[in-house]
């Protein structure tokens, strides 16, 4: 089949930039692109996209998120990758969207055949590009943070640490309670926004504790949340998607303006 | 058996304020953490373990009607008296009835969430029997006059330094000093007298063996055989999915409970405790009573068999970010924490609990740690999208949901909203951050917002943009 062959060598990916990043930080998904590209791969951005649903998945509302679940499915079928800079939405649509149609069989087939074939960022350029950044330099000490979605959903653990290994001068530091969850959870740091503040306050004194100039991750939410604690507690740390450094494009860190 | 849950925010915002409580925890749950972590790694292969007892609980749940018959006939058999509780109250009932035509006037009873389940402590003072609690973390407690706020631990929530003070206050005498071997010392002396005046002893169950009609106990104190046998009567009472095949079985999952709780091997004591006393034994109850309890479990069986298998271990407790920070009060039911959250619905009504199963970060470490491999966000989830449908949720939340929804389903609309609402958030910000969000004051109340971007990645894009 030389079409696969073909899909395999240059394959066309799908860039799913997630809702979070397209309204609050539009240079992770520029630095998605770059690395996706930079990978072999062409990349297209369906401008249909909004949001996987999880928000309304995660509350509950199931009958709301299956339009937004079907429109994914529409939107990203015909690619050969769904590929999201973000473990929880590529964790939603690759582990609940069969869920979500648990009694709908032929959506559920649509649901599972996408599932097959969306990734996480991070992995993805790891493990299916077995891709590394060269020529990429950081001269910087960075702590890490295993978003949970990504982490126990996806497996994704070991790849971030790999194509950071390979950019120039970056060293990173063990984190306390690397894999411990920040508190974010989506719409529940704002339910539930004092339970969620305590949480992500033990966060960032192991953060400040680590004692690394930058906080990386791979899930923009989460770093959001770490972000704007630190910040409101006079911490220095800079907080960046692992992609955007990984693109060289870490120079304005969250919050930073120009 | 539990406060109200309609406010959980209030008694969340009492557990955040008490800086005393996140020390106490942080000992208890850090400890065990590590302990666990220890135990785990030292096992030559957990998973293959962990999937064994999976197999060995999901056997007995499937085939529950049958063993469950055989538990009994061989009790019986072994000299012991079954009784069956549809509920809480029946439950309860049956054990004070029992209580009473035994005459007792103290009984002692050795630490079982069943208990506290049932309503047990209540239904004992109501009746006005003097309840004598023997496992050291809850009699600290009953001299608080409070309720367990963990399974293993009930007294997590205080400091060694709390204690002392309610020993120094409440014991006819008082601790020589203020060190562990002083305390328990004096909380022994408090106690033995009133293992041997007792009538009647109760106690829970770990496992409910088919094979052999014996009950056992997991326990480090000692208490619960003291409470067990010089007592004339031991009441026993325990959820029917702590039913078990063998003894075989019972013992596997023996390894991986207790590993998971203490991150000990085992235990200091377990016991099978199989029918009263018989002629020519030393000791041991003339009566041998076991009252098997369903509420709400045979409804289970149909909605979330999953979590029939939970072998009460707490570890699920220990590794959660939301139990870490309001301990287990909060949570208002007999069980707190993950588990917790997916059975109080179960007992208490769902209508009255929604907040615990949605104040959860699904961040899935419960799962992890399970040794019975419960998915818990996957049940905690199972209730948020009951709770919705039931229109339990508060009416704005549910609203804002569809709102979002309906523009989430409509990119044409959606980039007409973004689009004027990106601008409007910038007017907010200072210096790159935002530090007063509106509609989101909950979270700039500790937390700054970033500013967002003049437009967003896809209008960006549209115009051609290439970073
Ligand atoms: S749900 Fe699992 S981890 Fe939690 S108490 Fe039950 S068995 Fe232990």
């Amino acid at each position: 089949m030389p079409e696969t062959g073909n899909a395999l060598e240059k394959p066309r990916v799908g860039l799913f930039v997630t809702c979070l990043v397209d309204s609050i930080r539009p240079n992770v998904g520029f630095a998605a692109l770059a690395l996706l590209e930079a990978a072999g791969c062409t990349v297209e951005i369906p401008l249909a996209q909004t949001c996987c649903g999880q928000p309304a998945y995660n509350s509950g509302a199931d009958d709301a998120t299956k339009p937004l679940a079907r429109a994914v499915i529409e939107t990203f079928e015909p690619y050969d990758y769904l590929v999201a800079p973000s473990g929880s939405c590529a964790g939603m649509i690759k582990a609940h969207y069969p869920e979500l149609f648990a009694d709908d069989p032929l959506w559920r087939e649509r649901a599972e055949k996408l599932a097959a074939k969306t990734h996480e960022l991070l992995s993805f350029l790891a493990d299916l590009r077995g891709f590394r950044p060269r020529n990429v330099l950081c001269k910087a000490t960075a702590a890490y943070h295993d978003s949970c979605s990504g982490l126990r959903e996806l497996g994704v653990k070991a790849q971030p640490r790999a194509l950071l290994d390979a950019v120039e001068g970056l060293e990173l530091r063990p984190l306390e309670g690397e894999e411990t969850c920040c508190g974010f959870g989506g719409t529940f740091s704002v339910k539930y926004s004092d339970i969620s503040a305590e949480i992500v306050g033990e966060k960032a004194r192991n953060v400040e504790a680590a004692g690394a100039d930058l906080l990386l991750g791979g899930d923009l939410g989460c770093l959001i949340n770490m972000a704007g604690k630190l910040r409101r507690d006079g911490a220095r740390t800079r907080v960046f998607h692992a992609a955007e450094v990984l693109a060289g494009m870490a120079d304005r860190a969250i919050g930073e303006e120009a | 058996m539990t406060a109200p849950a309609q406010d959980f925010h209030t008694r969340v915002e009492k557990a955040l304020r008490d800086p005393q409580l996140k020390i106490a925890l942080e000992r208890t749950t850090g400890n065990a953490r590590r302990k666990r972590a220890a135990a785990v790694a030292a096992w030559p292969d957990f998973e293959a373990a962990r999937a064994a007892a999976c197999a060995i609980k999901d056997h007995a749940i499937e085939h529950m009607a049958t063993y469950l018959e055989m538990f009994e006939n061989n009790a019986r058999a072994s000299g012991a008296q079954v009784h069956w509780a549809r509920d809480a109250g029946e439950a309860s009932r049956i054990v004070i009835d029992l209580c009473k035509a035994s005459g007792a006037k103290v009984v002692t009873r050795s630490k079982s969430m069943l208990g506290e389940e049932i309503g047990l402590p209540h239904a004992l003072a109501e009746a006005g029997l003097r309840r004598v609690e023997t496992d050291l973390a809850e009699h600290i407690i009953q001299l608080a006059g409070e309720t367990p706020s963990h399974i293993i631990w009930p007294a997590a929530h205080r400091t060694r330094e709390d204690v002392a003070k309610l020993f120094d206050q409440y014991h006819h005498e008082k601790p020589e000093g203020h060190d562990v071997v002083s305390m328990v010392a004096s909380a022994r002396k408090e106690l033995r007298a009133d293992f041997f005046t007792a009538e009647v002893g109760i106690s829970g169950a770990n496992f409910l063996v088919a094979e052999t009609g014996a009950i056992c106990t997991i326990t480090n104190e000692g208490n619960a055989e003291l409470t067990t046998t010089p007592p004339r009567v031991h009441i026993v009472t325990a959820g029917i999915e702590k039913i078990v095949a063998s003894t075989e079985h019972a013992l596997q999952l023996t390894r991986l409970l207790v590993r998971s709780a203490t991150g000990a091997d085992l235990t200091q004591y377990t016991t099978f405790h199989c029918g009263p006393k018989r002629a020519g034994d030393r000791d041991g109850p003339e009566e041998f009573h076991i009252v098997l309890v369903d509420h709400g479990r045979t409804r289970m069986l149909a909605e979330m068999p999953e979590m029939l298998r939970c072998l009460r271990c707490g570890a699920c407790l220990n590794h959660c970010v939301v139990y870490r920070a309001i301990g287990g009060h909060a949570y208002g039911g007999a069980y707190p924490g993950p588990m917790g959250s997916v059975l109080t619905p179960v007992f208490d009504g769902l209508e009255q609990s929604r907040d615990l199963p949605a104040a959860c970060t699904l961040n899935g470490q419960c799962k992890q740690v399970c040794p019975v491999d419960i998915p818990l966000p996957t049940l905690l989830r199972h209730w948020r999208a009951r709770s919705f449908r039931a229109g339990h949720e508060p009416k704005a939340v549910s609203l804002a949901i569809t709102i979002w929804a309906f523009f989430a389903a409509r990119p044409r609309l959606y980039r007409m909203a973004q689009a004027a609402a990106l601008p409007a958030l910038r007017l907010f910000a200072k210096g790159g951050w935002i530090s007063s969000l509106p509609l989101g004051s909950g979270w700039t109340a500790t937390r700054d917002f970033p500013k967002p971007p003049r437009q967003s990645f896809l209008a960006a894009i549209r115009k051609g943009a290439t970073r």
